[in-house]
């Protein structure tokens, strides 16, 4: 079923899975609206670690010891969830980073040596800092050009001016985002694909936005690399994933060199591990990929499609309430979007609006959204943004209407 | 809004982001500085004039910013105007202790030399919100040529 004809779900008894949302803040009840930033972490996530921590860990691949091997089997068990998450073809496709940021510089550096002066990487304007500078420095370091495709006034990728940067066939990688972390809007990716494929450039998308509202499917979408982060999946912080395609990552050299990323080590030379170890210097996050195998299995249990209605019923109802008060101006209006509003108020900044909302217990984020070039296609400097999660309710969203209503008058 | 909100944003930091009595440029002014916050993309433009005794006769600020910024940048322009280089650098002093710790870390003196910019003693409980009272200061301080703020 998708998430058109699915009636809404009620996710609500979910919330007594997150401790921190029983918290106040200032005197009022906590309503966080900055999933987007980082998502709350259920017990099951908190409990997985401690118990690792408590009753299960050594390192692993190395010890030939019980605690070492059960270890290393629920490690290597959270890369077939994950492959399990992405329908990849392989669990050997699955590289563990320390986050999207990671991951994409990864990628940069050892993706990026293959590449030769004159070819180009291709990004859209609607990219997070961490989509645009590691191809800078890339740029800066050999010569690879970095080419900018539009994003059109509804806050979507201008795919016209995406197939015209594509048009000299010199673009070698695509990377752009599967949903903006400031518009919400969710980026047609298999369209892009297949743009992509028919000018001979390999594609990557900036999954850590859009594998947290929705299903993925990486053959689906046709992709080459998809990356994404656990905080924002409800996981701890310090673990992210790079799925790429199985040769792919065996034509790309390692990134960081150490431990567990070797096949044997001499002073003349090393052979490296196979994929994906070759790319996993040194001992990993291994509790918090424990706990990123916890958090897969809990949205999993619920559904992402179910996630994805409830999250789509919400926006659509904030939309409508934020949309009535006046002066509100919403950033973008995509067709297919997710959970995530950024909007403005005339004559109030964003930071005074962050600042009375969070007297009020309600934290949103304010500022430039780690997307300043962004930012400045659409003409401003700052926005506060709204974003949800599977725990959201629309009594929140009521909460939130109210109380700009009132920051509003206040301030204006 | 809330009594916390009331104690942030009191009634004379509302009124003087809404509709600042100091705003515009000083013409043939003797100093003028930027000030800019990266972060939020907050901008303020400081120009002054120096009367024949070299003390600041006239402050005007050009800002974008939040009602915190502009209104700090409007009454450090009232606050500041008169004052000769070592007041200025007096009170700027005075200013950054209120927003280091509040009231509680004046003396008495400093309360009264501060006047109308105590309408800022609350944010010092809002640490990512003191840049947007500091900003027009390290411009006027630029502007002036005193070598200090940051
Ligand atoms: C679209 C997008 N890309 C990349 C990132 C970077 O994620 P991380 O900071 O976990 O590496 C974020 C989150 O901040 C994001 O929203």
């Amino acid at each position: 079923m998708n998430a058109l004809t699915m009636p809404v779900p009620d996710l609500s008894a979910y919330r007594a899975d997150f401790p921190i949302l029983s918290e106040t803040v200032r005197g009022k009840a906590l309503v966080f609206l900055d999933s987007a930033a980082s998502a709350q972490k259920p017990n099951q996530v908190i409990d997985a670690m401690t118990h690792a921590m408590r009753h299960q860990y050594a390192n692993v691949h190395r010890g030939l010891h019980w605690m070492s091997e059960r270890t290393s089997d629920a490690y290597e068990g959270v890369r077939d969830k994950v492959a399990a998450l992405l329908n990849a073809s392989s669990r050997d496709e699955i590289v563990f980073t320390g986050s999207s940021t990671n991951a994409i510089n990864l990628v940069a550096h050892s993706y990026g040596s293959l590449l030769r002066p004159g070819q180009a990487v291709l990004v859209s304007e609607m990219e997070h800092h961490a989509n645009i500078v590691p191809w800078q420095m890339l740029r800066d370091r050999s010569g690879i050009a970095l080419r900018v495709a539009k994003v059109t006034d509804a806050g979507e990728i201008d795919l016209d001016s995406l197939r015209a940067e594509l048009a000299d066939g010199k673009v070698g990688l695509v990377s752009v985002t599967h949903m903006s972390n400031v518009l919400g809007t969710i980026t047609p990716a298999a369209e892009i694909a297949a743009i992509a494929h028919a000018a001979g450039a390999k594609v990557m998308f900036d999954g850590s936005q859009a594998a947290v509202h929705q299903p993925v499917d990486v053959q689906a979408l046709d992709a080459d690399f998809y990356v994404f982060t656990g905080h924002k999946l409800y996981g701890p912080t310090g673990i992210g994933v790079l799925w790429a395609r199985r040769a792919i990552l065996e034509a790309m050299p390692p990134f960081l060199g150490g431990g567990d990323m070797i096949g044997s080590v001499s002073f003349e030379r090393s052979l490296w591990a196979e994929v994906p170890h070759k790319f996993e210097a040194g001992t990993p996050a291994i509790i918090e990929t424990i706990g990123l195998g916890a958090a897969i299995d809990y949205v999993s249990a619920i559904g992402l499609d179910a996630i994805r209605a409830h999250e789509s019923d919400l926006t659509g109802y904030a939309l409508e309430r934020l949309q009535a008060i006046e002066g509100l101006t919403v950033m973008g209006h995509a067709r297919a979007r997710g959970g995530v509003i950024s909007f403005s108020i005339a004559g109030a900044h964003a930071h005074d609006i962050a600042t009375l909302l969070d007297q009020n217990g309600i934290a949103v984020r304010a500022g430039a959204h780690c997307a300043e070039p962004l930012m400045k296609r659409f003409g401003l400097t700052s926005t506060a943004r709204a974003s949800f999660a599977l725990y959201t309710t629309r009594t929140e969203i009521d909460v939130l209407a109210e109380t700009l209503d009132r920051v509003r008058s206040f301030l204006v | 809004m809330s009594e916390t909100a009331e104690n942030l944003y009191r009634a004379l930091v509302v009124e003087r982001a809404r509709r600042p009595l100091h705003a515009g440029e000083v013409e043939a002014a003797d100093g003028a500085a930027d000030g800019s916050n990266p972060l939020c993309g907050d901008r303020v433009h400081v120009t002054l004039r120096r009367g024949d005794d070299s003390r600041l006769a006239e402050i005007r600020h050009a800002t974008r910013g939040c009602a915190i910024c502009i209104a700090s940048a409007d009454l450090m322009a009232e606050s500041a105007t008169g004052l000769d280089d070592a007041g200025l650098s007096a009170l700027w002093h005075r200013f950054e202790a209120l927003l280091r710790d509040g009231e509680a870390g004046l003396g008495r003196e400093d309360g009264a030399a501060l006047g109308l910019l105590n309408a800022f003693a609350d944010l010092h409980e809002y640490r990512s919100r003191r840049k947007c009272a500091t900003l027009p200061w390290s411009a006027l301080l630029a502007a002036a040529g005193t070598g200090e703020g940051s």
